[in-house]
């Protein structure tokens, strides 16, 4: 049963997978695409939670750590970004 | 053997519901109108799907103390980190100056944002009600 379980998770992170990448290509602005990575390390992390699962390698684990950090530390830099160097939209 | 049917359905439930969590959040992101109301379905959403995913981890490896101080980690990450970031991107997409959704009502930050400074200016009408409060 959990065979099964594992199988349909890996189908609705793939779905979910492919609808952030639909609102990473189309965002109309750069907050949103950021947006959408961060969402993309989230779904990463929760890949790597169901590898784990169903290979039973428990080091993957240290990986989605660090991943979890990473995305916390990109997020900040874009937010950064946006907010002092980038162009405005309203001028 | 009982018991080992039982921690299987409890892992799967544990696994579904999160991976379901994880589904809206993305679905959110595609369908919702503008940044902040996409930044308040993924934040939440995405942070309680995962923190779910990692509870099924540590309950399949039940007792090892590793796997489940990893776990708890990714989770205390997660939930720590997430709110921050959608903070911190929200604020900078307010003052780039990202377009709301038409549907909009209100928006009490307008105008009074230094845009300059980025620094936020109490509402003019704060400090005159509390000049007017009766006195004794």
């Amino acid at each position: 049963m959990l065979e099964f379980s594992i199988f349909i998770a890996y189908l609705v992170l793939g779905i979910s997978l492919v609808l952030i990448f639909f609102r990473l290509i189309l965002g109309p602005s750069l907050p949103d695409r950021v947006v959408a990575l961060e969402m993309l390390a989230t779904l990463t992390v929760g890949f790597i939670a169901v590898y784990t699962l169903s290979s039973g390698v428990t080091a993957f684990l240290d990986v989605a750590m660090v991943l979890a950090l990473t995305a916390f530390l990109a997020a900040v830099g874009f937010a950064r970004l946006i907010a002092k160097g980038g162009s405005r939209d309203d001028d | 053997m009982m018991i080992d049917l039982l921690m299987e359905i409890l892992i799967s439930l544990f696994l579904l519901t999160g991976v379901g969590f994880m589904f809206v959040a993305a679905l959110g992101l595609l369908r919702m109108p503008d940044l902040p109301i996409r930044l308040h379905a993924t934040t939440k959403a995405g942070a309680l799907g995962g923190g779910l995913l990692m509870i099924a981890v540590g309950l399949e490896f039940f007792g090892d103390v590793a796997v489940a101080a990893k776990a708890a980690a990714i989770i205390v990450f997660l939930v720590l980190t997430g709110p921050v970031a959608a903070h911190l991107i929200g604020r900078a997409g307010y003052f780039v100056g990202v377009p709301m959704w038409s549907g909009t009502i209100k928006d009490e930050l307008k105008g009074r944002y230094d845009h300059k400074t980025q620094t936020l200016m109490s509402p003019p009408g704060l400090n005159k009600t509390r000049d007017e409060q009766p006195k004794g």
